[in-house]
């Protein structure tokens, strides 16, 4: 009984938890690479809608899919534009972003208001999970392979990102562009390719809520994931593995407001996915800041050759 | 055997300045060749043309006989030209080998830092270069990371090594070090340039020295063939006169810290127990490789840090408490470590000069203040203290670093105060620029106050100090008080600098 209570949440933080885990990943790229992009929540919207729109339009919902990851890596550069090549200030940049998406996909999106989709990802068939062992059954009960390919992705990044050469670089050019510039490392190809990779990763979280989640459209559907993402982050030390606990974590809070509406103030539950990155924040800086843990150096700080520190 | 000519270099900095003007000199393969000069002088701008961070507006730079246009560092290592960068070029957060390898595509995919160890370690042990190849480099020292700096350059295969200011953060053992390890490479054929306007140093490593003025080659020849005092004649372009600090001092103290604790920026303890005393018309030395706790030192006698235990004295009364305005209305004045908390880069200079006396007469009645007095003072203070451009309205950024420091020093010490605290108050200044602050402190002590300068230059300790304490860890260490420091003395403080209790 106990067990099956603890797979059924796991179970549910799985489903509630991936868009939030695959934009977060995209982001830890980016900030690893030293570029602080708060846009995350309008990258989500216009994926949304990308991803809806395509699989809408040609009933298949991977090439819908594969339009939002698109559609958000290409909005991305414009961040990348102005915060690495004309060395903008990245928070204004960043938020005008998130204004600017939400605003696009509310405005393109008003035709397909309340529509659905026909052939969204389908969870792993009925037929498919009789095979598997009792254990596994449980927990990808209503689970789609993207869920699946985000837990793998999460465990991929990580060991890119530490444990080999490419993944030293990116985290070098977050941490001293100067030093990383000096060695021949191209910094700017480095922090473009990595928000573009960011961009992609929101798009597909995005599209992700729209094709699989919940297969339908209606403007602001991403419900603050892409701010949540940009906390988990933080609160994540910068970390893909974290980050795959981390969103997981959300993904239960997201669960268990919901199943307990019964007991207490719906808008108090509601509310607490929400509540609990600001606590998290509080303790994770205060933390980060004494042990030095995580924040890249220069993380947010525009990079001009021939400025030193 | 040339290793690298520069013929006819010039590059400029539009609208107005001229870094290198027709630079033209040789640097033989296996010396070890000193530049020489004051700031700006185009000693750094030279360099980084040569390691491809800037590209020359004329000439050309032959590398071993052959032309070279070389337009990004990446293609300066492939010549087998290394630069250590007088600010760390390093990632904080990462070891010691991942250090060395960042930027080579020619390590391995996977685990790439793992396999380059036994490699580090050897260039460690062959030029002395001892660091733990695991470790990271915030846990260094400024002597190691300069080690960790090297090391990069050595494991690219560099022929060709460029030391911008090498010896500015490190102590006289480290510099002693850091000369075994260039003549350990001179042995094997490589090439040291070696940026500084250290004139000792100079006489001490280089065997042939470039002096370069307003940037301008003066001479190139070797040292052995001068003196010091003629060097610096060269490169100053004009004799230099020193100060000669005053050296009897009455008994009265003017500051006493009594077993001072106060944390540091990381909430971990930066002073320990500290006890100090200056005197009235005295010079106080605090000797100490950088971060063992000197800022902290500094902010707690003028009320930005606060203290945890102990008592600080001032003229015998207890200020350990007050407010850092209420301290600097007794009588103390700050010279801070960063410019750039001492003055406010976008107001003026007189603006600036009135920081302290803004809310009192003669400059503000009331609500009012009367601009005529301001303009009037700072008039005054630019005169008196030798202030260029002499410009009232000018913005403090747009200033010399050598200036803005006298614009600090007219505004504190004009209130003629009677203990002065000075955090490295000569960092980044000029031959000129040094005398001069030099000076100003000197005046100080003469007017009786008493003066903390805490400073990363020995050498400017020596020259000044009536009495010098060293700074470890937060621990006051070997306090000794000399009418004249010998060259013993020079050892020995430089022995407990690292640590070394005598």
């Amino acid at each position: 009984m106990n067990l099956e209570i603890i797979l059924g949440v796991l179970n549910r933080a799985m489903a509630y938890g991936t868009p939030l885990l695959l934009a977060t990943l995209g982001e830890v790229y980016a900030e690893r690479a030293g570029v602080l992009n708060l846009g995350v929540e309008g990258m989500m919207m216009l994926g949304a809608l990308g991803g809806f729109v395509v699989t809408y339009l040609t009933a298949n919902p991977w090439m819908g899919i594969m339009a939002g990851a698109l559609v958000g890596g290409m909005f991305s550069l414009i961040h990348a534009f102005s915060a690495i090549t004309l060395r903008a200030n990245q928070t204004v940049s960043g938020l005008a972003l998130t204004l600017l998406g939400t605003g696009i996909a509310g405005t393109l999106g008003r035709n397909w208001e309340g529509k659905t989709l026909a052939t969204p990802i389908r969870p792993f068939s009925e037929a498919f999970l009789a095979r598997c062992p009792i254990l596994v059954r449980m927990i990808f009960k209503d689970i789609d392979v993207l869920a699946v390919g985000g837990v793998v992705l999460a465990v991929f990044l990580w060991f890119f990102l530490f444990k080999t050469r490419p993944g030293l670089f990116l985290r070098s050019c977050g941490e001293n562009p100067s030093a990383s510039d000096a060695l021949g490392i191209n910094v700017w190809q480095v922090r473009y390719l990595a928000v573009f990779f960011g961009g992609v990763m929101a798009g597909l979280g995005g599209a992700y809520i729209a094709v699989a989640y919940r297969p339908a459209w209606s403007s602001g559907m991403t419900q603050g994931v892409g701010w949540l993402a940009v906390a988990l982050t933080i609160f994540s030390f910068w970390n893909p593995l974290y980050a795959l606990v981390g969103a997981y974590l959300f993904g239960a809070l997201f669960h268990l407001a919901f199943r307990l509406q019964v007991l207490v103030a719906p808008e108090l539950l509601n509310s607490l996915p929400y509540l609990f990155p600001i606590v998290a924040l509080v303790f994770v800086s205060r933390l980060a800041f004494r042990k030095k843990l995580g924040v890249p150096e220069a993380l947010g700080k525009p990079y001009k050759r021939g400025e030193t520190g | 055997m040339i290793d690298v000519a520069f013929h006819s270099v010039t590059k400029r900095f539009p609208p107005h300045i001229v870094a290198n003007d027709g630079v033209s000199f040789e640097i033989e393969r296996g010396t070890v060749h000193a530049l020489l000069g004051e700031n700006g002088a185009g000693k750094s701008t030279l360099m980084n043309i040569l390691y491809g961070l800037l590209q020359p507006d004329e000439g050309e730079i032959l590398v071993r006989g052959k032309p070279q246009k070389i337009s990004s560092p990446r293609e300066a290592i492939a010549l087998g030209i290394g630069m250590v960068h007088q600010h760390f070029r390093l990632v904080n957060t990462h070891t010691v080998c991942e250090n060395v390898i960042l930027g080579l595509r020619s390590t391995s995919f996977f685990f790439p830092a793992e396999k380059v160890r036994s490699r580090v370690h050897a260039l460690s042990e062959r030029y002395g270069l001892r660091v733990d190849p695991d470790a990271r480099i915030w846990q260094l020292s400024a002597g190691e990371k300069q080690k960790v700096e090297i090391l990069k350059v050595l494991y690219r295969e560099a022929s060709i090594l460029i030391l911008d200011e090498p010896t500015a953060v490190l102590t006289p053992q480290e510099v002693e070090e850091l000369f075994r390890t260039m003549r350990a490479m001179k042995e094997e054929g490589k090439t040291c340039i070696f940026i500084t306007h250290k004139l000792n140093e100079v006489m001490e490593i280089a065997d042939r020295v470039t002096v370069m003025r307003q940037g301008k080659v003066v001479d190139t020849f070797s040292p052995t063939s001068t003196s010091p005092e003629e060097l610096a004649e060269m490169m100053v372009g004009k004799k230099v006169v020193s100060v000669v600090p005053k050296r009897s001092v009455s008994s009265k103290a003017v500051l006493e810290l009594k077993g001072v604790w106060a944390m540091g920026d990381k909430d971990l303890p930066a002073l320990l127990d500290v006890s100090l005393t200056v005197r009235e018309g005295e010079i106080v030395g605090v000797a100490g490789v950088a971060g063992n706790g000197q800022k902290e030192l500094a902010e707690v006698i003028v009320g930005l840090r606060r203290v945890q235990r102990g008592h600080i004295f001032l003229d015998g009364r207890d200020v350990t408490l007050l407010s850092p305005r209420d301290i600097a209305s007794l009588g103390v004045a700050y010279v801070p470590e960063e410019r750039s908390i001492g003055l406010v880069g976008e107001m003026s200079v007189a603006e600036n000069l009135m920081l302290r006396g803004y809310a009192e007469p003669p400059f503000s009645q009331g609500f009012w203040v009367d601009w005529n007095k301001v303009e009037a003072y700072s008039e005054h203070l630019i005169a008196r203290y030798d202030i260029h451009p002499p410009l009232s309205e000018m913005p403090v950024r747009l200033l010399s670093g050598g200036n803005r420091q006298r614009v600090i020093l007219a505004r504190e010490l004009e209130r003629k105060p009677k203990l002065v605290v000075a955090a490295n108050p000569t960092a980044g200044l000029d031959v000129q620029g040094v005398e001069a602050i030099h000076e100003l402190l000197v005046r100080a002590q003469e007017e009786g106050a008493g003066v903390l300068l805490i400073s990363g230059d020995l050498d400017e300790l020596l020259k000044l100090s009536n009495r010098i304490v060293v700074l470890f860890r937060g621990e006051v260490m070997g306090e000794r008080e000399k009418v004249q420091w010998t060259e013993e003395d020079r050892h020995s403080i430089g022995l407990v600098m690292g640590g070394i209790r005598i």
